[in-house]
């Protein structure tokens, strides 16, 4: 178990700010947080790259924040592939091995072990130049895994792979990590699809902060913060503003009567979420047409309102002129509502 | 068009390769040359426009009052510029990796003030550093001595292995650091089982640069000796009297040049920066 309190660093790009956090072993964690959210240099803390300014962290118990980066059971996949360009495939992986004690014979036979299954079996020779992206990505997971390290901390590992890698690594990562038990897995990502397909607790950060955790599908379903949402939804979320007044939600010339179970807060101020499956074509509401774009089998369309910008998507290949005008209905089992302070008070009845 | 351009840069080659390999070239032929043929005017082929005589390179290794002897001073040089190169690369690594990977500060003073502040000490004319060298090696008791030539040229060769590392060092990326460290090794087993392997091209353009710079040195080697020890440039100049013998000049020039031409073409292969692809992507 890795326990961690109250971190805070002082980086030069974003600072860790007062981070707590209990991680199970045989759990995948993904953090999942745009650029600049922290995510990497709280690996990179963790590991021991980063200084701490305050706080501790904890394995089974154990303080080891202050212990070399090498003694700190753990291992890193850099979003770059890194690995030894003077060393052999086989020596790569190996390379953990021998520094951990091992004979260069045993350390061989199980990198060759860990190298076959992740798929590069027939490459042991090669040098990791001779290989493609995903390839030398697989080489550095196999380096990663091969250790047992109780923690094993993957930072975007895929975000320089193309699509079809992408998508080929992300439905084998199950496999490859499968077995690590003992282990607690995290796994940074800008891709909410990827962080909730992933992981068995998702945890959301911005700024530098863990502004949401828990089960990927609770933290879609709800999001507590605006924040979260944010970050959590693909395509994303579309915030407008608006007041609830004797029962009805007011924004801009749109007025919505809750239904569908929805619960309106007390009178006053609140901000609208509307996911973009919260919009569909045909209703009550006037939207000239921006941009639309194909994502896979659904169409996005960006919309102007009277009352602000969003986003609708639409099932199937769809062609909506740029320019035109589009009635469209807001479908109020798809909205959120945030107060002033940026928490969900969002209520329905079950 | 290309194949214009492709005979153009042909001729362009050719011209430039003779340009470059004239001197050497001319000292050859002269070295083969006894004073007759020498005061004769300009000739080039052996057996035909002059009658070889080997006198110039016999002398070379023939003691005596005929004879010029090259073997100590040879020696000499050689010793001098390997040990004081391999110090200063050894010495000057070190310090470029440290330079390179961790932030060292002095009230004031920064990486880049102390990185310029090696390479500033080539920045000085050599005379002005001749008679504080001088002094300290005479306080030393090292005056004319390999000892003494090592330490001064230590001196002279570190800031450029200090400046060529330094730059290389920059170049690879500190993730490599990390990941060994990942990987179970201290910030030293770091440097030493994963940066040093990865910097031969580094490590072999410091190293020539040190090599030629020593090798070719004139000034300290003239200064700083007198009898005991002679370095080669010393040797070929004081050849230069009121009857040079322009035979054993010239073979003597060759048989100087050979050592660092060696060097260059065995370590050429290593000198391409490639060897950090498949590093990082």
């Amino acid at each position: 178990m890795l326990q961690v309190d109250q971190l805070t660093t002082a980086d030069p790009k974003v600072s860790l700010q007062d981070i707590s956090f209990q991680f199970d072993a045989g759990n995948i964690y993904t953090i999942l947080g745009r650029t600049g959210a922290g995510k990497t240099e709280l690996l990179r803390a963790l590991m021991g790259l980063n200084p701490l300014v305050e706080g501790d962290i904890q394995l089974d118990g154990q303080s080891i924040a202050k212990r070399p980066v090498k003694d700190r059971s753990m291992s890193l996949v850099y979003q770059q592939f890194i690995n030894y360009p003077h060393l052999s495939v086989l020596d790569n992986v190996a390379f953990p091995l021998r520094r951990q004690g091992k004979k260069k014979a045993e350390a061989q036979l199980l990198a060759a072990k860990m190298l076959t299954t992740v798929g590069l079996g027939d490459f042991l020779q090669r040098r990791p130049a001779q290989l493609s992206g995903g390839q030398q990505q697989r080489v550095a997971l196999a380096r990663a895994m091969v250790k047992k390290s109780r923690i094993l901390m993957l930072d975007e590992p895929l975000a320089n792979l193309d699509y079809k890698l992408r998508e080929q690594l992300r439905e084998e990562f199950p496999r490859l990590v499968a077995g690590n038990d003992d282990s607690v897995i995290l796994y940074t990502t800008t891709e909410p699809r990827e962080a909730m397909e992933l992981g068995n607790t998702m945890i959301v950060m911005t700024d530098g902060r863990i502004v949401a955790s828990g089960p990927p599908a609770d933290l879609f379903a709800h999001p507590p913060t605006k924040d979260a949402a944010s970050v959590i939804s693909d395509p994303p979320i579309s915030f407008i503003s608006g007041f609830v007044r004797s029962g009805a939600l007011y924004f801009g010339e749109g007025q919505l009567a809750p239904n569908n179970g929805l619960h309106l807060p007390p009178d006053g101020p609140v901000t609208i979420a509307l996911r973009p499956d919260a919009i569909e074509p045909g209703g009550a509401f006037n939207a000239t047409i921006g941009l639309s774009e194909f994502s896979g089998s659904e169409t996005i369309v960006h919309l102007d309102f009277d009352f602000g910008r969003a986003i609708m998507l639409v099932e199937g290949i769809e062609t909506f002129e740029a320019g035109s005008r589009l009635s469209v209905s807001i479908q109020t089992e798809h909205i959120m509502l945030f107060a002033s302070d940026g928490q969900n008070i969002t209520t329905r009845t079950k | 068009m290309n194949k214009f351009y492709h005979i153009l840069k042909t001729l362009f080659l050719f011209g430039w390769s003779l340009f470059v390999v004239f001197p050497f070239l001319w000292a050859l032929t002269t070295s083969f040359k006894d004073a007759n043929a020498i005061t004769s005017g300009a000739t080039y082929i052996p057996w035909v426009d002059y009658e070889p005589s080997t006198q110039g390179w016999t002398s070379l290794f023939t003691t005596g009052s005929q004879g010029i002897n090259i073997v100590g001073p040879f020696i000499d040089s050689a010793a001098v510029t390997l040990i004081a190169s391999l110090v200063s690369l050894a010495l000057g690594t070190l310090a470029a990796y440290g330079l390179s990977r961790f932030e060292y500060r002095l009230g004031f003073v920064k990486n880049s003030d102390i990185t310029f502040f090696f390479i500033s000490q080539r920045i000085m004319p050599p005379i002005v550093l001749a008679i504080p060298f001088f002094l300290m090696l005479k306080e030393l008791g090292a005056l004319d001595t390999i000892f003494g030539l090592v330490l001064v040229y230590v001196a002279l060769l570190l800031p450029i292995a200090v400046w060529v590392m330094t730059d290389f060092f920059a170049g690879i990326p500190k993730e490599l650091d990390e990941m060994a460290m990942t990987d179970g090794c201290s910030p030293i087993g770091a440097f030493f089982r994963v940066i040093l392997p990865n910097s031969v091209p580094g490590l072999v353009v410091a190293g020539m640069f040190c090599l030629i710079f020593g090798w070719n040195d004139f000034f300290f080697a003239f200064t700083l000796t007198f009898t005991e020890t002679q370095l080669l440039p010393v040797s070929i100049v004081s050849l230069n009297s009121s009857v040079t013998p322009w035979w054993s000049l010239s073979a003597f020039a060759l048989i100087s040049v050979a050592p660092l031409a060696c060097v260059a073409v065995i370590v050429e292969r290593y000198m391409s920066r490639g060897t950090m692809s498949g590093a990082i992507r």
